[in-house]
């Protein structure tokens, strides 16, 4: 890419700063959450599904016992976690810049953990009524 | 940031059409990208007329009998025209191939061809491959052995011989790593599929006693893990090897070490 600015040899620039060693785990826990999410996306479906056309009374009753509240966390925590390692591989796809790459990392860290943690408490609101 | 349209000098203009070759009654017309650098012109697509009645059938044939016959200034490299030594590699009709082994009769109408695709050019067809040998170099892609060398060989069972086959084909033609998408927008930082391969053919390497340091090398977000299994490589290697399969038997090891 941009690389031919410097005068560094071939094999320096290719060998940069070395291996990170790591990324196993990041590639790991991709595929992990992407087989825990077919079942806990169709237990959602089912759920969601259940939910239509019942009073707000009925849903705030289903969705606060405790095994759909169980079963909708698990679909939030996982779908959530998949999500920032999904984007987080997108912007170190395309965005090459030090500035941006840092800022859309970040902004992508903040924006999971804030809709993760809204979700949530939502639902913990819903099954401990508080 | 994302670099979504060309810099302005590497828009692709029209180029010349050259004469028909006279009295030829089987013509095919080749579209060939054209670029020098030395002058300050932008790319251009040259129009030419083979006389297949004059000439063998491979793409490579007619881009010889076109510098021969026609146009002495096209530039591109060749040598051992069977689909061995991986010099004659650039983008044929849409597809990363091997000049000499392409048939002119598999392709319908107007033959296209470009260099290798988001490579700098040197000239024409020929792309600079610096960085792609500098890679293949970064795998150290020798037998690392600390015993003590054997009075005879080293010696490998017909099994683990067995390993290195859809290995030892490559011939390192640059096909497969220039039609990777992830390739092309981190070629600085990901070793692409031609090296990968390479580095599972000494990981396979039952002789080998630096597996460990050689996984060690690759456990790196870009390095491995920008392959996306896009599948691009194993579609367009020449010699019908799979790297996307090499790639994930590395990621298998890695995994595997870990839990």
């Amino acid at each position: 890419m941009t690389e031919r600015k410097s005068i560094r040899t071939p094999l320096a620039r290719v060998r940069h700063l070395g291996a990170a060693h790591n990324g196993t785990g990041h590639f790991w826990h991709q595929r992990l959450t992407s087989v825990a999410l077919v079942p806990l996306t169709i237990a959602v479906i089912i759920i969601v599904v259940g939910l239509l056309g019942r009073n707000h009374a009925a849903v705030v009753q289903i969705l606060g016992s405790s095994p759909v509240a169980i079963v909708m966390l698990l679909f939030i925590l996982t779908s959530v976690y998949h999500m920032w390692l999904g984007m987080q591989v997108i912007i170190e796809d395309y965005v090459h810049d030090e500035l941006p790459k840092f800022a859309t990392l970040l902004a992508n860290t903040f924006f999971c953990c804030a809709v993760g943690l809204a979700a949530v408490f939502a639902i913990l609101k819903l099954s401990f009524g508080v | 940031m994302v670099e979504l349209t060309l810099p302005q000098n590497s828009k692709i203009t029209e180029g010349k059409t050259w004469q028909r070759p006279v009295g030829a009654r089987n013509v095919t017309a080749f579209r060939v990208y054209r670029w020098s650098p030395d002058d300050d012109a932008n790319p251009r697509m040259d129009t030419y007329f083979v006389d297949r009645d004059d000439c063998a059938p491979m793409v490579l044939d007619a881009l010889i009998w076109i510098k021969n016959k026609i146009d002495p200034t096209l530039t591109f490299r060749r040598s051992c025209r069977e689909g061995v030594c991986g010099s004659c590699s650039m983008n044929i009709d849409g597809v990363n191939t091997l000049a000499c082994t392409k048939g002119m009769d598999e392709i319908k109408g107007t033959v296209r061809i470009y260099p290798l695709p988001h490579m700098s050019v040197v000239k024409d067809l020929v792309p600079d491959m610096t960085t792609f040998y500098a890679q293949y170099a970064s795998i150290k892609p020798w037998l690392q052995t600390t015993t003590p060398t054997p009075e005879k060989e080293w010696k490998q069972s017909h099994e683990d011989r067995k390993k290195l086959d859809d290995h030892y084909e490559c011939i390192l033609c640059a096909c497969c790593t220039t039609s990777c998408p992830s390739y092309w927008w981190n070629s600085d930082r990901y070793l692409g599929p031609a090296a990968l391969l390479q580095a599972n053919r000494w990981i396979n390497d039952s002789r080998d006693e630096a597996t460990g340091e050689r996984l060690d090398d690759l456990e790196d977000p870009f390095r491995l893990y920008r392959c996306h299994t896009i599948m691009n490589c194993s579609k367009a290697c020449p010699k019908g090897l799979n790297p996307a399969k090499s790639i994930a038997e590395i990621k298998k090891k890695m995994v595997e070490r870990q839990v």
